[in-house]
């Protein structure tokens, strides 16, 4: 804090102020990006006496109640061996997907009072909403990798290597719509209602509460074009990666008399699930950086 | 984006020194949407009203800052400054017209902007620190000075819902003056706290002047800015009105002859400096 700091930039460049470098200033400002995380988390549970625990409650709950729907009354514990980790892990890839999309989306509106005030990389608040979604997502993880260990788990590398890949899928892709549809609903409050809305129809596009055969059957199967779009939902791509890589692999399947036979082609689709997404992740930003500008004086 | 600028026009001093801040032609609009919901824009179209109406915020200003100069914006209600602090620190985009900063710009429009109520103290120093643009090192090492500068120390750690609004601005002002950019955009947020604190915020905004930084002040306490600054530049309907001393705009801005009152004051500065040389010889 002396004069000389002040004086030194006496040679910077006139820079018109406001213009970010979008996403990667959130790389940049990683520290800032990290403190709002933290405040998230802590907003999140202020007051609570089980905090963080609630995030374990509330899939457990949520998956004891499909269990007991779908497995026993549908019966579909019979059609599917080890139902239980098949439901789950397709259950925690939409929670996640659920979670960080959906609050992305009302990031932008909810910080508001600093975005009218501050500049700042506005980015940072779609990306930090994700990676609180990201941390809740743990929990579930490792209960889903509990239940697989249980019932006799032996994945091979490639099929973590999938697992890997369905999480990316989804993290870019939340962050993707989240920026194009928290943008929007700046101008627009009516887009919060379409995305709860299509994260309604969401667990139901995907095979989470049901397996992929099923659907291949209905539309004349599995080399139909209709199965083809079912399979370019970059979700559908995660969830089935899920299954592949936590569900496959347990004792139950592997030793059933009839082994389920993989989806067609599930890693050109977990590829497609990448690229959709990327280029979801790039249409969201362009969209964001055009209507930044507007952001100040419509909130 | 680098702003290129025609040769400067007020030569002599302005030449030697660079500017800090250069403002082109600026014009801002505002769209006034009258309703939004389908079935008022239905109507609005059967009725032939019209769905929107613009107001002009700032037409065509032309601004050139350099650094080390400490400018007030003056003007009543309405006249555009605040929207002009807002473009120039990049919280808005212009219409037309050009906005170019040299250096790192902080921009106080509000006080406590970014403070969250259910964090603590300490929690709020580091991440309204961060959202201002300090990185950890920086806010770790100046953490004991905002601290000291706030005199809270014993409710660091409380959490900033149970402050009284004097403590919560103490705190939020403490941590915007320990930023480090080089030029400081400040709305109003000079009258806080009592009047030891409010001593304390200015000696502070001086400190800074004195190491060369660049300073835009927005303040309704024509008396402080008059003192603190040393360019008036004065706002009506969205255009620039006046560019001089602040002590001769703040004098016409209350219908005082600014001769008088710019001789006044240079003689109660000069009876001052005596004093204070009196004090020091003695």
């Amino acid at each position: 804090m002396s004069a000389p700091a002040a004086v030194s930039t006496q040679q910077a460049p006139l820079v018109a102020p406001g213009h970010g470098r979008g996403l990667l200033d959130v790389v940049r400002d990683r520290y800032l990006l990290k403190l709002l995380v933290r405040k998230e988390m802590r907003v999140r549970y202020r007051g609570s006496v089980m905090g963080l625990l609630w995030s374990y409650v509330k899939p457990g709950v949520q998956f004891a109640v499909f269990y007991f729907a779908m497995g026993y009354f549908l019966k579909l514990n019979d059609s599917v061996p080890n139902f239980a980790v098949y439901l789950f892990s397709g259950i925690v890839v939409i929670n996640f997907y659920s979670e960080a999309f959906g609050n992305a989306t009302r990031s932008v509106v909810g910080n508001a009072p600093l975005i009218k005030k501050i500049f700042l990389p506005r980015e940072l608040f779609a990306v930090s909403s994700a990676w609180v979604a990201a941390i809740h997502f743990l929990p579930q993880l490792i209960i889903l990798l509990l239940a697989s260990l249980v019932s006799g788990w032996r994945p091979s590398v490639q099929q973590l290597g999938g697992a890997v890949l369905a999480f990316v899928i989804v993290g870019v892709l939340a962050v993707g719509l989240g920026l194009l549809f928290g943008a929007v609903n700046v101008l627009y409050r009516d887009f919060e209602n379409i995305v709860d809305l299509l994260l309604m129809i969401v667990t139901w596009t995907s095979p989470v509460l049901y397996d992929w055969q099923r659907v291949a059957d209905a539309v004349g199967g599995r080399d139909s074009w209709i199965m083809t779009l079912y399979q370019l939902n970059p979700i559908t791509s995660a969830v089935e990666l899920f299954h592949w890589a936590f569900w496959y692999p347990t004792s139950a399947v592997r030793t059933a008399e009839v082994v389920p036979p993989l989806p067609p082609h599930l890693l050109w689709s977990g590829l497609s699930g990448l690229l959709i997404a990327l280029v979801l992740l790039g249409v969201g930003q362009a969209v964001f950086r055009r209507i930044e500008g507007r952001f100040a004086q419509e909130l | 984006m680098t702003v290129t600028t025609p040769e400067n026009a007020s030569a002599g001093l302005a030449a030697e020194v660079p500017t800090a801040i250069e403002v082109d032609g600026l014009v801002k609009d505002f769209t006034l949407r009258h309703n939004r919901s389908l079935k008022e824009l239905a109507m609005a179209k059967v009725r032939r009203k019209p769905i929107s109406d613009t107001f002009r915020a700032l037409d065509g200003v032309d601004l050139h800052v350099r650094q080390g100069e400490s400018v007030a914006l003056l003007g009543f209600n309405g006249s555009g400054k605040s929207t002009l602090l807002k473009l120039i620190s990049g919280v808005m985009q212009p219409d037309a017209g050009t906005v170019g900063v040299r250096g790192r710009i902080a921009g106080l429009i509000e006080v406590g902007a970014g403070f969250h109520p259910d964090l603590t103290g300490r929690e709020n120093v580091f991440l309204n620190g961060a959202i201002l643009g300090m990185d950890e090192a920086t806010i770790t090492a100046r953490f004991d000075d905002i601290v000291a500068f706030s005199e809270i120390e014993k409710f660091i750690d409380t959490e900033v819902k149970f402050y009284s609004s004097g403590m919560f601005l103490r705190l939020a002002f403490a941590v915007a003056v320990h930023t480090d950019p080089e030029v400081f955009l400040i709305d109003e947020i000079l009258s806080v706290g009592d009047e030891p604190f409010q001593k304390k915020c200015l000696a502070r905004i001086e400190e800074l002047r004195a190491e060369g930084r660049t300073l835009v002040i927005v303040s309704h306490d024509l008396d402080m800015v008059a003192n603190l600054c040393t360019r008036g530049v004065l706002l009506e309907g969205g255009r620039i009105v006046a560019d001089e001393s602040a002590v001769r705009v703040v004098a016409r801005m209350r219908g005082q002859d600014p001769d008088v009152v710019e001789r006044e004051h240079a003689e109660a500065d000069a009876r001052r400096a005596a004093e204070a040389a009196a004090d020091g010889a003695r």
